[in-house]
């Protein structure tokens, strides 16, 4: 069998850094390849020089046999190339309909766009996904999974042959993943060459046919993945072995740091618990089962109905963002590129505006040479890779940025820190080192509230966890007696119980 | 081969550098007395209006922002300044007083897209359209002469003395300038503003009080915009009503020319000061070149859209 897609030693540099070299990558009609790699090896550079987005340096790609150059991701949708970018691309003020067909509306001879035809095809799409959302919702009103479900529609509704996705199942929950990759067989069925970038081996090994590893822009393995173990996969990947995955230090008994009594927010429906310094509590649940929004309730960035919120035994008013700052609560937003960095600007800039009180008196006026020397801090201790500290954010690779927006919550020196999807995008060996990063800070007497759909690694790091479904506690058990099976039945469990708006 | 890329990247950077480089030599070519250092004292007094307006513009478009409201309050200081001074009210009094009556009507602009969501477009021509109204109010429509009184001449220094041979409001706008550079470059404000327009979300997120700094920044453009009100009136010894017609106009092109993203959240103060370098040696030299006004303008506005078409080329080509 031909192959769809064959890349030849592709060049590319940004200015004086050498991002692939010499790579060969090939696509083939009715396989998944999988494309595994490091944060910032170059996956997503790769992929695309496929669609046109950046130009190889040197280098050849035959598409169906025939040489090709794409100069704008336009010609290569055209000519049948579809793909799911890592950062989400919707436009929220669109509705739902309209950024599944953004720069392809059906039109009469007249030139008037068939909403009809939009709405019916969009609704198709979404149907297909097992996803109730109206094509006629406003966009930014989706959760960030719905939307990443949506962009998922918006590649199937192209009718491609060649489908690449750049890390689609990183906000995603179980459910939704599972049913991408039905699809994804189908696909495969159909004869359609599939690209799948994800840092969720388990998924690699779950619905890939081949595997292609990248290391430091070299192509270091490319085969089936019968032919490979996951140990096998890290070491090509990261270059040495890697062991025991998620580290785990017991927490030392302690005082309850922060006490919710029947919170009542946007999403969330009478939620009470209590979390000790020291200690790492873990939230499972569904897709829209109110983690994110109880986590910006206590942070004061979603406004608390009723309810109580303590902190070290003294209740607190937190009504903005700025109040949940200055009661020491840090927040990570599971939402990096448009609530956690400023895509513009530089990394310092980003790092250190959520602490700056740190390095500024009264008067405000900032001590640079404390600021750049904290900040260089962080950049080794999560070895964020970045030409420099003053390196523009959006030209960092997904995971570092991932471990920029980690680093800026904790400049502040926060007493409790809510990470809602903190592994986001992360590689196996950061995922680690942002583990041991987790382990230390609760070392440290931090109260941690980790908000994560990777449920092997909810049962892997937190000392308890509990369930939410539906703006509802369903559920709460300590480390040893949680179980993924027991977890999930929890996470319906709310589900019958009204609807929360 | 290292040397020559970093060449380039300094070109990149300093376009409105080299623009302002380029176009003096084009100028002195022309006519020699252009480099005399009377003619530049007169370019730099010239420009000292216009960029003190446009540095607090800075402020308000690194926000994402626009201040259209800044040639009113300018008059609207002025007339309020010339009748104190003719009232005989000490130098001092006067001044201050004009100056926070700017700030406090930038700040109702500010508060108005601010607290209200009014888009700044709106709330600030808004703010332009009422405080003209006021002016014209104030003053019945009529010049307001500075008066008889000692005060008055030693208000006039403050547009028309000098200082060891440079006039005033050269010394002004160079304090303005040092000041708004700190501001932006080495305070929690400054970096909050360019958060705020890098984006507004993130900002609010990461606990900046967005509201309070947008206030602010409108609030500071009110009141350099005041400032120049009352150095204008000093120099001409008496407000007008029509003072400062258009003059938003002039002072978002140096802002623009300099290199500032009118999406907000990047931009230097520097390059603010040289767009209005630019825009004053412009106008010089038009003059010396004998063009009549109404080419004039379309001669600026030829050389701005240059700027513009090639400040937006070289940074869609960075990639
Ligand atoms: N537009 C750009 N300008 C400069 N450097 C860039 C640009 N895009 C990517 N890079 C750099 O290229 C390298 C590879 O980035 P890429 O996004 O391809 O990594 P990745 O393998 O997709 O990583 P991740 O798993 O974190 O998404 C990184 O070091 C990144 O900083
Ligand atoms: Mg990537």
């Amino acid at each position: 069998m031909t192959a769809l897609l064959e890349l030849h030693a592709v060049d590319k540099a940004f200015g004086a850094v050498r991002v692939l070299r010499g790579v060969d990558f090939t696509v083939e009609p009715g396989r998944v390849v999988a494309l595994a790699g490091e944060n910032g090896a170059g996956k997503s550079t790769l992929m695309k020089i496929i669609t046109g987005i950046y130009r190889r340096d040197a280098g050849s790609m035959l598409y169906r046999g025939q040489d090709m150059q794409f100069t704008t991701a336009r010609q290569s949708m055209d000519a049948g190339i579809a793909m799911i970018h890592q950062e989400l691309n919707l436009l929220p003020a669109l509705s739902v309909g309209e950024n599944i067909f953004l720069g392809r509306e059906p039109v009469d001879r007249t030139g008037r766009i068939q909403w009809s035809e939009i709405d019916r095809e969009a609704r198709y799409w979404l149907a297909q996904l097992k996803q109730d959302i109206d094509p006629r919702t406003e966009t930014g009103r989706l959760s960030i999974a719905q939307q990443q479900m949506v962009e998922i529609a918006r590649a199937l509704s192209m009718n491609a042959e060649v489908i690449i996705m750049d890390e689609p199942t990183d906000s995603l929950t179980d459910v939704e993943t599972k049913i991408l990759f039905d699809v994804v067989g189908q696909l495969k069925a159909d004869g359609k060459g599939l690209v799948f970038i994800s840092h969720r081996l388990g998924e690699i090994f779950q619905m890939c046919d081949d595997v292609a590893i990248l290391r430091d822009g070299n192509m270091v393995h490319q085969g089936p993945v019968a032919e490979i173990d996951e140990d096998t996969l890290i070491r090509h990947m990261v270059g040495r072995e890697l062991s025991d995955q998620y580290p785990f230090v017991p927490a030392k008994p302690s005082d309850v740091r922060l006490k919710v009594e029947n919170l009542v927010a946007k999403g969330v429906r009478k939620m009470s618990f209590e979390a000790r310094a020291g200690e790492v509590v873990g939230f499972a649940g569904l897709v829209g089962a109110g983690r994110t929004e109880l986590g910006k309730a206590i942070y004061g960035a979603n406004p608390v109905r009723s309810g109580r919120v303590e902190i070290d035994g003294v209740e607190m008013q937190l009504r903005s963002p700025r109040d949940g700052v200055l009661a020491g609560i840090g927040y990570v937003t599971e939402d990096r590129k448009l609530e956690g960095l400023i895509q513009s600007h530089g990394l310092r800039r980003n790092m250190s505006l959520t602490g700056l009180f740190r390095f500024t008196g009264r008067s405000g006026h900032i001590d640079k040479r404390a600021e750049r020397e904290e900040i260089t801090e962080y950049i080794n201790a999560f070895s964020i890779k970045t030409h420099g500290i003053d390196a523009i954010v959006s030209q960092l690779s997904g995971g570092n940025q991932q471990k920029v927006s980690i680093a800026k919550s904790l400049v502040p020196q926060p007493r409790i820190l809510i990470l809602d999807e903190p592994t986001r995008g992360v590689d196996v060996g950061a995922k680690r080192e942002i583990y041991t990063l987790i382990n230390e800070l609760k070392a440290q007497g931090l109260c941690i509230l980790l908000m994560s759909s990777d449920m092997p690694e909810l049962l892997g790091i937190s000392d308890r966890i509990l369930v939410m479904s539906n703006g509802l506690l369903t559920g709460s058990f300590d480390r040893d007696e949680a179980d993924q099976e027991t977890i999930m039945r929890c996470t319906v469990a709310g589900l019958t119980e009204g609807t929360v708006e | 081969m290292k040397r020559s890329f970093d060449l380039k990247a300094f070109a990149l950077e300093n376009i409105p550098l080299i623009g302002l480089i380029v176009l003096m030599a084009a100028v002195s070519l022309y006519s020699p007395n252009f480099l005399s250092v009377d003619n530049l004292l007169n370019i730099l007094r010239q420009t000292s209006i216009n960029a003190i307006i446009a540095m607090g513009m800075t402020f308000v478009i690194l926000t994402a922002g626009i201040d259209l409201s800044v040639g009113s309050i300018l008059a609207f200081a002025g007339a309020v300044c010339a009748s104190m001074i003719a009232a005989d009210t000490p130098l001092m009094v006067a001044l201050l007083t004009t100056l926070v009556i700017g700030g406090a009507l930038g700040a109702a602009s500010g508060t108005i897209v601010a607290y209200f969501g009014v888009q700044a477009f709106i709330a600030t021509l808004v703010g332009m359209t009422m405080v003209r109204g006021l002016v014209l109010v104030y003053t019945d429509g009529r010049p307001i002469s500075t008066g008889n009184f000692d005060v008055a001449n030693s208000f006039y220094e403050v547009g028309g003395g000098y200082v060891a041979g440079i006039p005033i409001p050269v010394i002004i706008a160079g304090f303005v300038f040092l000041i708004c550079w700190y501001v932006l470059n080495n305070t929690r404000i400054g970096r909050y503003v360019y958060a705020i327009g890098g984006n507004e979300q993130v900002a609010q997120l990461a606990g900046v009080n967005v509201a309070r700094v947008k206030v602010i920044v409108y609030a500071i453009s009110g009141a350099l915009a005041a400032l120049a009100g009352i150095i204008l009136t000093a120099r001409l010894e008496s407000a007008q009503p029509t003072a400062g017609l258009a003059y938003e106009l002039d002072a978002i092109a140096a802002v623009v020319l300099g290199g500032t993203s009118l999406a907000g959240g990047r931009g230097r103060i520097t390059g603010t000061l040289i767009g209005a370098l630019i825009i004053g040696v412009l106008n010089n030299a038009l003059n010396i070149m004998d063009v009549s006004s109404y080419y004039q303008m379309i001669a600026k506005g030829a050389v701005i859209l240059l700027a513009v078409v090639l400040d937006g080329r070289s940074k869609t080509t960075s990639k």
